[in-house]
């Protein structure tokens, strides 16, 4: 096997030195009753030629594999992908390094990862944003545990009911051996109903989406002035970080916690993960937040480096007492957003997340054009709802078999009520002409 | 002596990124404006955000430079205790790359996903065959995640008999992660001692185990490298009082085709693809800990499932299975690191069952074959044969004033990756050499001269070890000041 370098001589001299006679004498210390008896029964190992060959045909069993036209988002995006952000990110120097335990060789993953931590503050409008986290989903979950194990009084959290709707569901998961509880905001036209967040009590805080699962904007300002009333922390999250090249961050609207997700910062979509979870938060939840840290200091010399930091929040030294239990987190593709955000700048941002707004707009008048029906005033970024005019089930799906186009997502298994409703999205990849190929297509 | 790998070298100073920025520079070719522009209100908009304006070849040279003054398993030996940093396979990746994985978006749905759910379906059952379990979930997106799955699965079926229990024990030689994945799920941790041999007996257990101990996490091999010998004993003694054995699989690379976890009487089990199965640990992540569990625990996996419709030839074969009432529920946004699980499959399908079996065997004889040329140059706390890893400290150089941490800084001038140190806790001022069996006979040589020529100087020239590094860009960092005023961003 090509990966293990052993010659016959080369054991038969490790051998000596160990003193054993055979490989199989190095493992006396398992008793004989516990060894597994007979061979592994998996596959022959593969060349690499063929490897390649059943990888290919499995991947080609994908729709993915074809020029397809992606009108879904719903927490995965279709973005183009500078080359130079693959390429980059592959160096094996960033690939193949651990955690940098040992900061004097590991600078390259230090300097990238603080770089990210300050363009993620400088995005989300944050004090300060943690070395990443698995997704958005989970970074969710943390926020809640956090207000949570800060208000000693209240054991629910408040979540809206147009937080994506996995997102909710792994909240539960955390939360329900513990015997924290989730309550619910109603919705109103689309929208997270800030009067049902009025009237809850015993709260410990607040987690707001937006843009919303339905791709509406949230007034997160409203809500942290409820939040403030009720001295409550309040969370903000985000399935789409484009949409900030152009909306009042997070931290501009009062927001204590920041979950989010970074897929959309140079990661391809792959099956939904890893993606990349994005966690901030005021100064004052610092020493609250899960995770790594990566800090500015200096070394013997006097000269600039960085080193992980604020360990003593972590599970290695503070075991059950620790913050959270994360250890490994999302790191390369945390570097991979890095390397996305230089590279688009402040300019390329603020047109990327423009041509997304525009491309949505287009598209949400196109198909009204073409008999779909608007449903909500709101404002969007690249998502919207709309109401799908009859006949539209089957031709979606003969669009999707006969011309590899993915028209919307339905709504229905996620909100019963909303049968019939689409979620569309279009993205800065999705040309006008395609939009008026769809267009005409469901006419 | 062979000549060691580490030397002089030139490598650049590189600002950071905004102290490159120039005003208008932009590193992206916009695509074109094709429909009209669409403003927003301007209520909601925000002041662009204060990113760096750079050239292509901006960035290109920073984050070459950057990576220069980095250490991964492709620049040297990385022989870091308990994280099996072996060599990272490249055609893994250009499997994960093929655009019909990377493009693939989670939402397509299951008929025009066939090829991802068969590679999840299929990695399911070889996992299951690795670690002798029937039902495996690749959902967690890592190790300590897989962890709480696990505890979590334990937490549900503790309830579900209807009876929750409060404590869980946790032997010393435990990962920290272990105790903060328990307390995620409101058990408060019983810690346990090693006996003399650096392994469990079973009468420390069946002290403290009880009808109100959900109960044990053990890590097998241990952290100190050595194989639980009594896991079947303490097995029955947890079971007999109701609780269920949670097995830490961190260390299977020493075990992969010898023992499977499943028979020993371990009920949950998770697995680190970014450790045994190759694929790249990115500097931090991202992982993919897969949890394997016994027959009694399957109602209890997270959803979404995968199955598979026995009876269909068709291209809908296979399946995402949510209706499972006593599931823990959901635990990553779509199913997991499906990037990281391409891998990994990729690693078993060409390392075939012999392969795997090899690669456990060879990792083992490196680290027996490291802990018998070094025991008498360091010291050997537990001289027992060893797994995959041997645990030293530095005892021998403290009549020096030299510490493990010393060695291990100097350890970089020499060219290698220092090992895990001041881990496990269980021995004092640990240095923990995992070689991984992908390191050959001459590398490991020169570690172990590498590391005898430093003891050397520890007697002889102490000094030196204490300023040590001298090769690196930088020095030893001040990781007090770092930590008391703490700067996470510029």
């Amino acid at each position: 096997m090509r990966y293990l370098p052993h010659t016959q001589e080369d054991i038969d001299a490790m051998l000596a030195k160990t003193g054993h006679a055979s490989i199989d004498d190095l493992f006396d210390s398992i008793p004989e009753a516990l060894k597994t008896k007979g061979p592994l029964n998996l596959p022959e190992a593969l060349s690499e030629w063929d490897l390649n060959t059943y990888m290919e045909k499995l991947a080609s069993s994908n729709i993915a594999c074809k020029d397809y036209k992606c009108f879904i988002g719903a927490g995965s995006y279709d973005h183009y992908i500078p080359a130079l952000v693959p390429y980059l990110v592959s160096r094996s120097e960033f690939a193949t390094a651990y955690t940098p335990y040992q900061p004097e060789v590991s600078q390259g993953t230090l300097q990238g990862i603080y770089e990210f931590q300050t363009m993620i503050t400088q995005l989300l409008g944050m004090d300060i944003a943690t070395a990443s986290h698995y997704d958005c989903g989970t970074a969710l979950a943390e926020c809640a545990l956090i207000a949570l194990k800060k208000d000693r009084k209240a054991n629910k959290i408040a979540v809206s009911s147009l937080v994506h709707p996995s997102h909710r569901q792994i909240l539960e998961t955390y939360l329900r051996p513990t015997g924290y509880e989730i309550v619910e905001i109603g919705t109103k036209e689309g929208l997270t109903d800030p009067t049902a967040l009025e009237a809850m009590d015993g709260i410990a805080g607040v987690a707001v989406q937006s843009p919303n699962f339905l791709g509406n904007i949230e007034d997160l300002s409203a809500f942290k002035a409820i939040a403030e009333n009720k001295k409550i922390l309040f969370i903000a999250s985000f399935t789409e970080s484009l949409a900030y090249g152009l909306l009042k961050s997070p931290g501009a609207c009062g927001a204590d916690l920041v979950a989010g997700e970074g897929q959309s910062l140079g990661i391809a979509k792959t099956f939904g993960g890893p993606g990349l979870g994005l966690l901030a938060g005021t100064k004052k939840l610092m020493r609250s937040l899960p995770g790594r840290f990566i800090g500015k200091t200096k070394d013997a010399n006097g000269d600039d480096g960085y080193v992980l930091t604020l360990a003593t929040r972590e599970q290695h030294i503070k075991r059950e007492k620790a913050s959270s239990n994360i250890c490994s987190n999302n790191g390369l593709n945390a570097m991979t957003a890095a390397m996305y955000l230089a590279t688009v700048g402040k300019i390329g941002i603020r047109e990327i997340a423009q041509q997304n707004h525009d491309k949505a707009v287009y598209l949400k008048t196109s198909l009204e054009n073409a008999g779909f029906e608007s449903v909500f005033d709101s404002p969007f970024f690249n998502e919207f709802v709309l109401k799908a005019p009859k006949g539209f089930r089957e031709k979606r799906a003969d669009l999707i078999q006969n011309k590899c186009v993915f028209a919307g997502m339905d709504l229905e298994p996620y909100y019963p009520k909303l049968k019939d409703h689409y979620l569309f999205c279009a993205t800065e990849t999705i040309s006008k002409k395609d939009i008026d190929q769809l267009a005409k297509e469901v006419q | 002596m062979n000549k060691q790998p580490g030397t002089r070298g030139l490598i650049f100073n590189e600002p950071q990124l905004w102290e490159k920025s120039r005003e208008g520079r932009c590193a992206v070719s916009l695509p074109k404006a094709d429909v009209e522009r669409a403003e927003i209100a301007p209520h909601l908009m925000g002041d662009a955000p204060g990113l760096p304006q750079l050239s292509e070849l901006d960035v290109v040279r920073h984050y070459t430079r950057l990576s220069q003054w980095n250490f991964g398993v492709d620049s040297g030996m990385y022989p870091l205790g308990s994280c099996t940093m072996k060599y990272n396979p490249k055609t893994n990746e250009v499997q994960a790359a093929r655009q019909g994985f990377a493009g693939a978006h989670p939402l397509a749905g299951k008929e025009f996903s066939q090829g991802a759910l068969k590679l999840m379906y299929d990695l399911e059952q070889a996992l299951g065959e690795i670690t002798g379990f029937p039902a495996v979930t690749l959902q967690p997106a890592a190790g300590a995640h897989g962890e709480l799955a696990g505890m979590l699965m334990i937490h549900a079926y503790h309830a579900k008999k209807g009876k929750q229990r409060s404590k869980i024990i946790i032997p010393d030689t435990a990962h920290g992660t272990n105790p903060a994945s328990a307390s995620l799920c409101g058990y408060e941790s019983v810690n346990i001692k090693s006996g003399e041999k650096g392994i469990l007996e079973p009468a420390t257990v069946a002290a403290v185990m009880d009808e109100d101990t959900a109960g044990i996490m053990i890590t097998n091999p241990n952290t100190l490298g050595l194989f639980e010998e009594n896991i079947r004993e303490i097995c029955d003694i947890v079971h007999a009082k109701g609780g269920l054995v949670y097995g830490d699989g961190a260390n299977m690379n020493a075990i992969m085709g010898i023992v499977k976890p499943g028979d020993l009487g371990i009920d949950v089990l998770h697995l680190n693809l970014h450790k045994t199965f190759s694929t790249p640990h990115g500097g931090g992540g991202p992982g993919s800990g897969p949890v394997s569990v016994v027959k009694e625990l399957i109602p209890f996996l997270p959803v979404p499932r995968i199955e598979k419709n026995r009876d269909g030839k068709d291209l809908s074969s296979y399946k995402f299975v949510t209706d499972c009432p006593d599931s823990i529920g959901r635990l990553h946004t779509f199913y997991g690191h499906f990037g990281v699980m391409i891998k990994a499959y990729s690693y078993i399908l060409s390392m075939g069952g012999k392969g795997l079996r090899e690669a456990s065997q060879l990792a083992v004889l490196n680290a027996n074959y490291i802990k018998e040329s070094l025991k008498g140059t360091l010291n050997l706390p537990y001289d027992r044969p060893c797994m995959h890893e041997c645990v030293f400290n530095d005892k021998y150089q403290q009549e020096n004033h030299i510490t493990t941490m010393d060695m291990a800084k100097r350890l970089l001038d020499y060219g290698f990756h220092p090992p895990t140190i001041y881990f496990p806790l269980v021995v004092d001022a640990a240095f923990m050499v995992e070689p991984t069996e992908t390191e050959s006979k001459e590398d490991i040589d020169q570690f172990i001269d590498a590391v005898k020529a430093i003891a050397k100087e520890a007697k002889l020239d102490p000094e030196k070890l204490k300023k040590a590094p001298l090769l690196t860009k930088v020095t030893r960092l001040d990781e007090v000041t770092a930590a008391r005023k703490p700067c996470l961003r510029g």
